[in-house]
């Protein structure tokens, strides 16, 4: 047997759960320390003109869609599937996580185009999580519906992994 | 009888034009339909399934 250098694939988990803290940081209160409560993902529509990407750090009205029966900062994520992490070999593995229902956005008119999703956590301080891209849209008295990949180590819409 | 949502209030689909279309690439498979009432675009709804996303990859470094 040998020692391998790598990040652990818990650790990833960690990160994605709260569960490991290496600096301090300000958080709304999830209920008590040893049980906490899950924080809630929401998801913003951003228009093909907006700038939303790894450098978002939070959720921002400016650039967002507009529309009838569109509510600025979105809808709520379903998240009732926790994070996992898994181990692919010694030295790899993934952590990851996807919605556990697709996001819908029912009877709106958005007639400006769009093109990107902003996740984003409304329990803490709306800090951003990740931007997802599409093809160009519009939506007309109609319903807008992202359906998610699967939830597994190739294509969980959130990975974190070590090779 | 199909009743269709549209910017005139709800319509029976037999009374309106229907379009659809589709575009699938390696980030999407995306579904849309469209309903026309003479020429006037009523009813547009999408369905987007995303594929998959960039994975972040993380490395511990060495001390050698």
């Amino acid at each position: 047997m040998a020692n391998t250098q790598s990040m652990t694939t818990s650790f990833m988990g960690d990160l994605l759960v709260g569960a490991q803290q290496l600096g301090t940081v300000t958080l709304t209160s999830r209920g008590s320390l040893t049980s906490p409560t899950t924080d809630t993902v929401k998801a913003a529509l951003y228009l093909a003109s907006a700038t939303v990407n790894a450098s978002t750090t939070a959720y921002s009205a400016t650039g967002e869609v507009t529309g009838t029966n569109y509510t600025a900062g979105g809808v709520t994520v379903t998240n009732a599937t926790a994070p996992t992490s898994t181990n692919s070999s010694t030295t790899a593995g993934v952590a990851y996580w996807t919605p556990s229902a697709s996001i819908t956005y029912t009877n709106v008119t958005l007639t400006t185009a769009f093109d990107a999703v902003l996740l984003y956590n409304s329990s803490q301080s709306n800090k951003s999580i990740s931007v997802h891209t599409f093809g160009s849209q519009t939506v007309t008295a109609g319903t807008f519906t992202l359906t998610m990949p699967s939830n597994t180590t190739s294509t969980a819409l959130i990975r974190l992994a070590t090779t | 009888m199909a009743i269709v949502t549209t910017t005139k209030g709800d319509m029976d689909e037999s009374l309106l034009e229907k379009r659809e279309g589709s575009l699938d690439n390696d980030i999407e498979h995306t579904t849309w339909v469209e309903y026309w009432l003479e020429g006037e675009l009523v009813h547009r709804s999408a369905h987007v399934r995303l594929k998959t996303s960039p994975a972040l990859f993380a490395e511990a470094a060495s001390f050698a």
